[in-house]
């Protein structure tokens, strides 16, 4: 299950922490942060409730990039 | 400019007038130097901890974001983030200039001052680049005009079902695939395919969406899906195509975590070692100490791996933004990498070097006039639906009225008998010829050959062939001017066929006969055969391309002419099928990667230079955030060169 999120991250540096705090958040397979265009593509792990992953993937980034925003 | 980029430019130049009139008082009211006589030359002048108070007001309003953010990173754990080093590091310089007593305090505010600075500039060059790009990009239709009871309503295209009739008026995009049922237009395909001539439509023609209605209304019954239709298609393609992250891009990330805290620990040890060897072993005073701290704090200021971590992707995006202009799609940042890499190209012919298309390319030995005979000809295979017949129907240009041709009889792997206006047509390969025993004059033209008797007596041949693409024999001259060691090109088509059209364009290397599984085979031997280094491209457009597609280092489709599997499996398309666009991808690739290296290169060797130097006590902090700062402006101007690809 691959879902696509409008993201707000002020630095490219950022957007890399982003990408492993999201990674090595419970309920994702894969995910990639695009600095360049403001989007993350996560794949989700299966069975895994998108809503919550997706709560628990914004707490985790906004530990390492306080600044940064997920839309979803 | 962003309200966010506002705020900082205004918190930038408050700062930075403040902390030059601080420095000007501090001169005339804090200073107090010695005349002469020794005598000092002011009666009057303030003293700490006034100027340590006023100091504190720029700073604070320059760097009280950075301060907070550090904080909550320690709080949080997360202590090597560029936050904490510039907190580290300002503060440590304010700490040094209290310790020496020499109220220089500027130099911490002009560090975050210049921080701030290359933040913003980063903030708005990124951001400015990122629509740049996203325009050239821009060809995602808004809505759909659906005309009910004579008026017409605009709709979501993505609700306009499968054969629904829209109207496009002059000026608008078009938002779905379909056919033209009404009017006669011009379309601009610029955005698509990178052709600026436009393109003339009329009734029964196809439209692919995201072309620009030019000059009148014209009326269209979709045949596809809003999702499916070529623009969300590729949208979709460039949109994903960044995430796609190229080897330089890990390396750079990969990189950046582990050249922070290693700094930093060097920073640490720079701080303790040098200074503790100097007290203890050299018995020198413990003033020494807040030398090697300053020397420590400058290594701080370098630690920002900044300058790589934005200009790398930036300029990944940027080349395939500029790819994306001239009609190439590449499909991601990894397959740019691999395109510079490319040494041998192999072709699929029919489709890719040619244009797929079967015409009447001469008609010879006729005893009657060319027209009369191209008109039995296209009569007597008015029944079939072989392209052949079909090119020849094209060739006569007139409808074929079926009430003139009776008897029809197939002869399977021979040709056609029929009577046409009473005549007895035959036509057919040279075993017709024979089975009717009618002599016949051998062709020396590569191509299908069709003899033709007309009441059982020989009236001449048409030479049916596969047109070469105009710019195939350029594309293959351009591509060994860009480097491509060899050029092969596969086909399924018999030896002469294949080896007529592989001389008449120069390509190296022609392997005829082969059926769709062996591309797969042949290209497997290719590559192994390699004696040189490189990746191989091979180019393509058929179904019976895509496991070719997907085996090949790198894959290349035709959009417009290409079967959705092959623009699926392959990793770059062209989407004018033009092949010269194939070396102007591979040198807009080399153009980008020289630009990614150029940037690391110049990043890493100034990063140690101020380094070392900065150990060396050679380099002050100044020196430091300039270099910080300057790298890395520079190298996202670099960057955004990459965008600039008309000219290659």
């Amino acid at each position: 299950m691959k879902k696509q999120y409008e993201i707000e991250v002020d630095c490219a540096n950022c957007a890399n922490k982003m990408e492993e705090a999201t990674k090595k958040t419970e309920g994702i397979a894969s995910a990639t942060v695009n600095f360049m265009t403001q989007k993350m593509i996560v794949e989700f792990a299966e069975g895994a409730d998108e809503k919550a992953v997706m709560k628990n993937v914004l707490k985790n980034c906004k530990k390492v990039e306080d600044d940064c925003e997920i839309y979803f | 400019m962003k309200k966010k980029q506002k705020k900082v430019l205004i918190r930038i130049i408050i700062a930075a007038v403040l902390m030059i009139a601080l420095r000007i008082a501090y001169v005339f009211l804090g200073e107090n130097p010695l005349d002469e006589n020794g005598l000092p030359i002011r009666s009057f002048v303030i003293k700490e901890p006034f100027w340590f108070i006023v100091y504190m007001v720029p700073y604070g309003i320059i760097g009280y974001d950075i301060l907070k953010k550090a904080f909550k990173g320690i709080i949080k754990g997360q202590v090597f983030d560029e936050n904490f080093l510039m907190a580290v590091a300002t503060i440590g310089a304010i700490v040094v200039a209290l310790i020496q007593k020499n109220g220089d305090y500027t130099e911490a505010i002009a560090v975050m001052l210049f921080y701030q600075i290359g933040e913003l500039f980063q903030s708005i060059a990124v951001g400015k680049s990122r629509k740049n790009i996203s325009n050239l990009m821009d060809i995602r239709p808004d809505y759909a005009n659906i005309e009910e009871n004579g008026e017409l309503t605009q709709v979501d295209p993505s609700e306009v079902t499968v054969g629904t009739v829209i109207v496009v008026q002059p000026g608008e995009k078009i938002p779905i695939d379909g056919i033209v049922t009404e009017g006669i237009s011009s379309l601009n395909t610029v955005a698509l395919t990178g052709e600026s001539l436009p393109r003339d439509v009329q009734a029964g023609d196809e439209v692919i969406s995201g072309s620009i209605n030019l000059s009148s209304v014209i009326k269209i019954r979709t045949t596809k899906d809003f999702g499916e239709s070529t623009v969300s298609k590729i949208l979709e393609l460039v949109e994903n195509a960044s995430s796609r992250k190229s080897k330089s891009e890990e390396f750079i990330s990969k990189f950046a975590r582990i050249y922070t805290p290693a700094v930093c620990y060097s920073a640490l040890a720079l701080a303790i070692l040098p200074a503790l060897v100097q007290i203890l072993v050299f018995r020198q005073p413990l003033s020494v100490w807040p030398t090697w701290i300053y020397r420590a704090l400058t290594f701080l200021v370098i630690s920002c791996p900044c300058a790589l971590v934005i200009s790398i992707p930036l300029s990944f995006f940027a080349g395939i933004g500029g790819a994306g202009k001239e009609g190439i799609l590449i499909k991601g940042s990894n397959y740019l990498e691999t395109l510079s890499k490319v040494k041998t190209v192999v072709f699929d012919k029919t489709g890719t070097l040619t244009k797929g298309v079967f015409e009447v390319t001469g008609v010879h030995h006729n005893r009657i006039e060319n027209e009369k005979l191209l008109e039995y000809a296209a009569f007597a295979e008015c029944a079939s639906s072989h392209p052949i017949s079909k090119s020849l129907k094209n060739a006569y240009g007139k409808p074929v009225n079926r009430d003139r041709v009776s008897d029809i009889e197939e002869i399977s792997g021979e040709g056609i008998l029929a009577t046409v206006d009473g005549v007895k047509v035959a036509i057919g390969n040279h075993k017709l010829m024979h089975r009717l025993n009618v002599p016949h004059i051998d062709c020396h033209c590569v191509g299908t050959i069709l003899h033709m008797a007309l009441d059982g007596e020989y009236a001449g041949h048409i030479v049916i062939s596969d047109v070469e693409k105009e710019s195939s024999k350029e594309a293959i001259l351009k591509l060994k001017s860009a480097g491509v060691r060899k050029t092969v090109m596969l086909t399924g088509d018999a030896a002469k066929v294949a080896e007529g059209v592989a001389a008449s364009l120069g390509v190296d290397e022609v392997i005829s006969d082969l059926l769709p599984a062996g591309k797969v085979g042949e290209v497997e031997r290719i590559i192994n055969d390699k004696t040189y280094d490189g990746k191989l491209a091979f180019v393509g457009d058929g179904i019976n391309d895509a496991p070719v597609l997907t085996r090949a280092d790198i894959g290349i489709a035709m959009g417009a002419m290409g079967s959705d599997a092959a623009i699926e499996a392959a990793d770059v398309v062209l989407m004018d099928d033009d092949p010269l666009k194939i070396s102007k991808a591979i040198r807009i690739s080399r153009k980008c990667l020289r630009i990614v290296y150029e940037n690391i290169a110049f990043a890493l060797v100034v990063k140690f230079a101020c380094l070392i130097l900065g150990a060396l006590g050679i380099a002050n902090m100044w020196l430091a955030i300039f270099a910080d700062v300057g790298v890395m402006i520079i190298a996202v101007l670099n960057a955004i060169r990459a965008l600039k690809v008309n000219k290659l």
